[in-house]
């Protein structure tokens, strides 16, 4: 019986580790070396082979996405989070649901300030209203005013970093510096001097508000949206999809937007609350919606001057706020978790 | 380091000058009668709107208007306000107040807010932590005006301890208050920022080392931890100096604080716009400057960062 051609020429038992590795590398390396090679692998029997995860080929691997939505679903955090903005959601569709009493009518100036009574389980505002008529109708205009606004400043501020992220160069160096511009002035500060210009005092809405947010807080997310798109840029499947004929703005949108999203997502849940607190902290000065929007700023505008008699006004609708801007805040948080683990530390 | 500083500050002057273009064009071009505020609701005859506009230099193009003003800034002569006085005279009475507040603020938030994080840090997971944590969520999520009303009510008018406005004289005890409320926001991240870092850094190799060599636990924590861990959290610190200027307006308008912010307000209700446009610029500029300050400061704490 001829001697089998094992690199291993002593007497010691020893073990080839994997097929693989006696074929082609094992001969190619005794070919280079002029001693030969020895093993020395400890048997099977002595550690034994763990238990690997099975590869499943005919099932495709999870997205970032579904990977996402897996842990989300875990998360108490997401879960409460969720269950209140689809509430607060749901209050500012189907108002009349939660309350039958209708927020600007019946306001009788006798029960001004009033405590809780039956039917009016939070008392009166100044005017005589029920507070919460007036909380459960203000929560259209909060939520509207930071649903658009927040759309807004990702659509303008998501496309001009998306662009100046990927584009780079001259491009990059001018809406850098237009951004550090608008960088210099705070939200609140921007929003503050704008409003009260003859302009927009003549046309106080929900809309002309919104626009106010969106032309100073669109920084803030270009920012966030440059930095991933150039962490994307340079990535093998950006490379790839250019080197096989698409354009540049074909795998802008089609490889490199997708996959820089998840940090714009997360930002933009948390800048939502932030729009609610800024409209609210406008109407709160006297200067964002018109008195007769009902929104919680507008509330806790007017029911400012009676604090020490009537504390509960401000309260309510402040909680209202701070429960909906809490949720939202909440979102992100667990929303970052799941989706750029990265940021984590932030 | 003085070629970076040079660098830095020369950064800051395209900015500087953007952001105050903006807010002139915004407040003197937007369509809309500028000095319609002087007037009130009665009008003025032509003549005195005429004379107004040449006072304020309305009449002139945009750009002579701009630059006319940026001259005045630069030799810090800014004019008369709507009702004729001397706006530089004007901040020059209130930003002390402001800026005492501003510091008062940033010192209660960094003090709490890093032993906070820091010991939220070190015992990660347990219940100090996560109560912590919530806490700062809920601080995040409410807004200044609420937390203010509510402090005001229940610590001033309710408790007594302090008076629920500050006087003219804005001393130390009146001011505690205010500089809470003002401060507490920036806390709760200055809490999250501190914990975070210090989670990061615990665990760090030179950590091992220095508990290796047989440092006590106390002086690795501070000397080597803490110090390490501060780096991110004294960035934001910085940054956060020019931030809580600019928002002094809602808590000064609660607490009755005779500061910038609230000068700031009351000239954008009485549409008074030169005297708006100096205070923003002023506050742009202290803006500028603090974060100017966190990028020396950041590049001397961190020697990674080279002074290129």
């Amino acid at each position: 019986m001829p001697e089998p051609t094992s690199p291993s020429a002593s007497s010691r038992p020893t073990v080839a580790t994997a097929p693989a590795s006696t074929t082609a590398p094992a001969v190619a390396r005794t070919k280079t070396s002029p001693y030969p090679i020895e093993h020395f692998v400890a048997d099977p029997d002595e550690t034994p082979v763990r238990a690997t995860d099975s590869v499943v080929s005919d099932v495709a691997p999870r997205s970032l996405w579904g990977e996402a939505w897996r842990s989300l679903r875990k998360q108490p955090l997401f879960l409460i989070s969720s269950i209140l903005i689809l509430g607060v959601i749901f209050v500012a569709l189907f108002p009349g649901i939660f309350t039958h009493e209708p927020p600007n009518e019946n306001c009788l100036l006798a029960n001004s300030d009033g405590g809780p009574t039956a039917g009016h389980p939070l008392g009166f505002t100044v005017q005589g209203c029920d507070i919460l008529s007036r909380v459960v109708h203000g929560t259209r205009s909060s939520l509207t005013v930071g649903l658009f606004a927040t759309l807004g400043v990702v659509l303008i501020g998501g496309l001009i970093g998306a662009l100046a992220g990927f584009f780079g160069g001259w491009v990059d160096a001018i809406l850098a510096r237009v951004g550090d511009i608008f960088f210099a002035l705070p939200l609140i500060l921007g929003a503050i001097v704008v409003v009260q210009l003859p302009v927009f005092q003549q046309n106080r809405n929900v809309w002309t508000l919104v626009v106010i947010l969106v032309a100073f807080g669109w920084p803030q997310i270009a920012r966030i949206t440059r930095a991933a798109v150039i962490e994307v840029r340079n990535a093998d499947f950006v490379t790839a999809a250019r080197s096989l004929g698409v354009s540049p703005l074909g795998a802008l949108v089609k490889h490199v937007i997708p996959n820089a999203l998840a940090p714009v997502i997360v930002i933009a849940t948390i800048s939502l609350g932030t729009f609610i607190v800024a409209e609210s902290t406008l109407s709160f000065l006297g200067i964002g919606l018109p008195p007769d929007v009902m929104s919680w700023g507008n509330d806790i505008f007017s029911a400012k001057p009676s604090l020490r008699s009537n504390p509960m006004a401000i309260f309510w609708p402040g909680l209202a706020l701070s429960i909906t801007v809490l949720s939202f805040i909440m979102l992100g948080d667990a929303l970052r978790d799941a989706l750029d683990p990265k940021a984590r530390k932030r | 380091m003085a070629w970076y500083i040079v660098r830095r500050f020369l950064q800051l002057i395209p900015v500087f000058l953007g952001a105050t273009l903006l807010v002139y064009f915004l407040v003197f071009s937007l369509p809309g009668d500028a000095t319609a505020a002087i007037c009130g609701e009665r009008g003025c005859t032509p003549a005195v709107i005429a004379g107004l506009r040449e006072q304020y230099n309305l009449d002139q193009p945009f750009w002579i208007q701009y630059l006319l003003y940026l001259k005045g800034v630069v030799t810090f002569d800014l004019g008369t306000n709507f009702s004729g006085r001397p706006i530089a005279t004007i901040i020059a009475e209130v930003f002390p107040t402001t800026a005492k507040l501003a510091i008062m603020a940033l010192v209660i938030e960094a003090v709490f807010g890093i032993a906070f994080g820091l010991i939220a840090g070190l015992r990660k997971g347990k219940l100090f932590d996560s109560s912590v944590l919530v806490l700062s969520l809920i601080v995040i999520a409410v807004p200044i005006f609420v937390l203010g009303f509510l402090m005001q009510f229940l610590i001033g008018v309710k408790l007594q301890w302090t008076n629920p406005t500050v006087s003219g004289d804005a001393t130390f005890t009146e001011l505690l208050l205010p500089a809470v409320v003002l401060g507490l926001v920036s806390f709760a991240y200055v809490l999250r920022l501190t914990r975070t870092s210090i989670i990061e850094n615990v665990n760090a190799d030179y950590v091992r080392t220095a508990t290796a060599k047989g440092l006590s636990r106390k002086r690795v924590v501070v000397v080597h931890v803490l110090r390490n861990s501060l780096i991110p959290v004294v960035t934001f610190l910085g940054a956060d100096l020019g931030a809580l200027m600019g928002g002094a307006i809602v808590t000064e308008g609660i607490f009755n604080v005779n500061g910038v912010g609230n000068t700031l307000y009351r000239a954008v209700l009485n549409g008074d716009g030169p005297m708006v446009v100096s205070i923003v610029t002023f506050l742009i500029l202290i803006f500028c400057l603090a974060n100017l300050l966190v990028d020396l400061l950041y590049a001397w704490l961190d020697p990674r960062i080279r002074y290129a």
